[in-house]
């Protein structure tokens, strides 16, 4: 079968891990074969996490540079930082949200203006879907669900072979019973913007 | 179901019967461990976090040598400290399985070095297993429990951290109830190594090896894909990326691929009858040049004067990971196949994107100890040896208390020389968990050879870098565990023979200062223990967090908490410097750096509305 590759990146404590660990449940409620990677050894200590999900019939755990289907950026300078991953046919996802990195508090770097960033990413990609999920997130009534809005978003391209219903019944499986409501309402919210964007 | 390749290993463990796991930690190898751990609490498991490496061996080996199957893990590096007892324990062998897994980190990660771990195979005369897939992490553990049997000898598994930290769909297998109980019969005279006895053991570990080698022509594990004339070679993650390749390039009738997944000692027979039926070898596997240069060994022997080749000329590195594209061109390069790149976006022209390295946490009580240090250490040209752990993350500016590292337990060793050949003051930091590790050593040797440093031990409760493991000096209670013993540094310190022994708290910021000074100011050996909780577990373990702090209005924009602190609970917003409440956990360090005393407790109902 045909092979969807799926990068992710954020930042340490924006809940990459979990996002990723229901779209593989919920490549495991389709029969769907994934192979998936991560790197979070100083997650906690506020670098740059990334997960690589590989689904169909590859065995490679990892994706290459330009080899990307879709990315997924749950912070808009990481997004960036990750455009080596993608080609000129890539689907990119991306909050507009900055956290900003400690050394530009410091003095030691300047944050990408964000008008720019989306300009180059457009420039270079298939499609660009960005917004604020950090709003949506506040809306939705967990500020914590960054990663519930930007997983309703990448949803909405249909990128994934599996359906939103899909995810969301995954939600139901791997997020905790009392933030289930608003991480639902998070999907949606994303789900919705990536429509109208 | 989806399991993460430590998982997977974790439950190949339990599904082999395993009765006996010990490990220090170390990134990747430490979800498994983890996993053991907390399994152990709810089974007939037996399991330790071991003081080091090495003890985890030793205990391990007397286990598995009293006919309790036995499994060990570590990081790479790990094996380095466990290496002696390994080796000779090759030539004593075992009774009961006995596993030892080692987690390499090619491109390092989360390590000092990218050594490739099978030259311990080949160095200690150990069978070597090396899974490709989460599933066969799992499969291969009981495969490895079992040849271990067959030799009487440990059997080394081996990752690397792409099969330790990569998800996948596992079938599980039945669970073995684990035989925990053994017995140990006394035959001094092949159990204990003295000349006359190892002179023969060795003989013995030879013949065991020749044995092995039998066992691996005729291994499950080591299979060939496909009958064409172009032969790949391959081990460990390489396989998928191979596999993927030949498949995308759709050469499978044009290949054969040989998987060794047994591949010390290495399937001769098998090897040198694979090269006869190929017209041209390619080698595929990171890290160093095992296979490859075995291949090409094997070849000489048989005659055959085909190509082999991996990592000469413009191929393959023995630098870093590989990936499925770069695996995809060497194929064809090497074959001679036409190919275009999947041509990745252009990324020149893009502004240049801000850093985002790994720091200290906010309100980390290392940050408290190294600001405290450099203060008391102003004016003075300093040496900051440092050790293996979160402080290591000291070594960026502003805090840039960290000049020297070499692996776990080397600060206190390393002050020894800098001290005795240079005039600067030697400051050396230590964790907890690294003191007891290997640390100790190196703080006898400084008060034997009468050394002048001073070692800084950062006693946080916890190995927090890989993850808040217990470790000697734990209070395991805070665990809700019984039944362990607790061993207080500064009574090991003082019975160390050191005079000037001072034990602070970080976070009162001016009585730190004092007592550094006064202890960098000694002539001699002098140790500063500075205790304070790490943050991050004192959350995790739900103790009572204290009140987050604001900046007020009496802010004059001096920006020392900033600029000297580099807490990451601070942001600039219009200019001025901001705490976020959410991050902040209120270790009161920056209040005491304010030159205005600006930055004052968050009131109890503003807290609460937040």
């Amino acid at each position: 079968m045909d092979t969807t590759r799926l990068i992710i990146v954020a930042v340490g404590g924006q809940g990459n891990l979990l996002a990723s660990s229901v779209l593989g449940e919920a490549a495991l409620l389709s029969g769907i074969s994934l192979n998936m990677s991560e790197i979070h050894g100083m997650a906690q200590r506020g670098g740059v996490v990334e997960s690589s999900l590989v689904f169909g019939g590859a065995r490679s755990p990892i994706i290459a540079d330009g080899e990307a289907d879709v990315l997924v950026g749950f912070e808009p300078a990481e997004t960036l930082r990750a455009l080596g991953r993608c080609n000129q046919n890539t689907v990119v996802i991306t909050s507009l949200a900055p956290l900003m990195p400690f050394t530009v508090n410091i003095g030691q770097g300047v944050y990408p203006d964000l008008d720019e960033l989306q300009a180059q990413i457009r420039d270079r990609t298939a499609r660009l879907i960005a917004f604020n999920a950090a709003t949506l997130a506040r809306k939705s009534g967990n500020v914590l669900s960054v990663n519930m809005v930007l997983l309703g978003a990448l949803a909405q391209t249909d990128i994934l072979p599996f359906s939103a219903d899909t995810i969301k019944e995954a939600m139901k499986r791997k997020t905790k019973k009392a933030f289930l409501e608003s991480n639902l309402n998070a999907f949606d919210l994303g789900y919705q913007a990536a429509a109208g964007n | 179901m989806l399991l993460l390749g430590n998982e997977a290993i974790a439950r190949g463990a339990i599904e082999a019967g395993v009765a006996f796991a010990s490990t220090y930690p170390g990134t990747p190898s430490s979800e498994i461990s983890l996993n053991l751990f907390q399994m152990s609490h709810e089974s007939d498991l037996y399991f330790e976090y071991s003081t080091n490496e090495k003890v985890s061996i030793e205990v391990a080996a007397a286990a598995a040598k009293s006919g309790v199957r036995s499994m060990c893990m570590m990081k790479h590096v790990g094996l380095n400290v466990a290496a002696d007892p390994l080796i000779t324990l090759a030539y004593i062998g075992v009774k009961a399985g006995m596993v030892v897994i080692t987690a390499d980190d090619p491109f390092m990660f989360s390590s000092q070095n990218e050594q490739d771990n099978r030259y311990y195979a080949k160095l200690a005369g150990i069978p070597l297993v090396e899974p490709s897939s989460t599933q066969e992490a799992k499969d291969l553990i009981g495969y490895a429990f079992e040849l271990s049997e067959k030799l009487n000898e440990p059997v080394i598994f081996r990752t690397t951290t792409r099969i330790n930290h990569s998800s996948g769909i596992v079938e599980l297998g039945p669970i073995t109830p684990p035989v925990t109980r053994g017995d140990f019969t006394k035959d001094p005279l092949n159990l204990v190594p003295v000349p006359v006895v190892a002179r023969k053991l060795h003989v013995k570990l030879l013949k065991n090896l020749e044995t092995g080698r039998e066992l691996a022509e005729k291994s499950e594990y080591n299979f060939t894909r496909g009958d064409g004339p172009w032969g790949i070679i391959c081990n460990g993650v390489s396989y998928n990326y191979v596999d993927d390749a030949v498949r995308e390039l759709g050469i499978e009738d044009k290949t054969t691929v040989l998987r060794l997944g047994f591949s010390y000692p290495l399937p001769e027979d098998l090897i040198k009858g694979f090269l006869e039926k190929c017209e041209k070898v390619l080698v595929v596997e990171e890290g160093e040049p095992f296979l490859e240069e075995a291949t090409k060994a094997f070849a000489h022997e048989a005659s055959l004067s085909i190509p082999v080749n991996g990592k000469t000329g413009d191929l393959f590195s023995r630098l870093y990971e590989y990936n499925p594209a770069l695996v995809r061109k060497c194929i064809a390069q090497y074959f001679g196949l036409p190919y275009t790149e999947i041509k990745a976006t252009d990324v020149s022209g893009i502004p240049d994107i801000p850093q985002r390295p790994p720091t200290l946490c906010a309100g980390c009580s290392h940050r408290a100890t190294f600001y405290a240090v450099k203060k008391a250490a102003e004016g003075m040209e300093t040496i900051y040896p440092s050790d293996i752990g979160c402080y290591t993350l000291g070594l960026l500016p502003p805090l840039s208390t960290a000049d020297f590292l070499v692996c776990m337990g080397s600060s206190a060793g390393t002050a020894c020389g800098f001290a005795q050949v240079t005039d600067k003051k030697v400051i050396a930091f230590i964790g907890d968990s690294t003191f007891f590790h290997s640390g100790i050593p190196g703080l006898v040797n400084a008060v034997f050879n009468s050394h002048n440093y001073t070692l800084v031990i950062l006693d946080n409760g916890t190995t927090a870098m890989t993850g808040h493991q217990p470790h000697p000096g734990v209070d395991m209670t805070k665990l809700n565990l019984d039944g362990y013993g607790r061993i207080a540094i500064e009574p090991v310190v003082r019975a160390l023979g050191i005079q000037h022994v001072t034990t602070i708290k970080p976070y009162k910021v001016k009585k730190s200062i004092e007592a550094i000074r006064e202890a960098i100011l000694y002539d001699g050996v002098s140790v500063v223990i500075s205790e304070e909780i790490c943050a991050l577990y004192s959350k995790a373990i739900k103790e009572k967090q204290r009140r987050p702090f604001y900046v007020s209005d009496k802010c004059k924009d001096h920006k020392n908490c900033l600029m000297e602190l580099a807490c990451p609970a601070f942001y600039v917003w219009e200019d001025r410097v901001k705490i976020d409440p959410n991050m902040c956990t209120g270790c009161a360090v920056c209040a005491q750096v304010c030159p205005e005393n600006a930055i004052l407790p968050v009131k109890k109902e503003t807290a609460a509305a937040k």
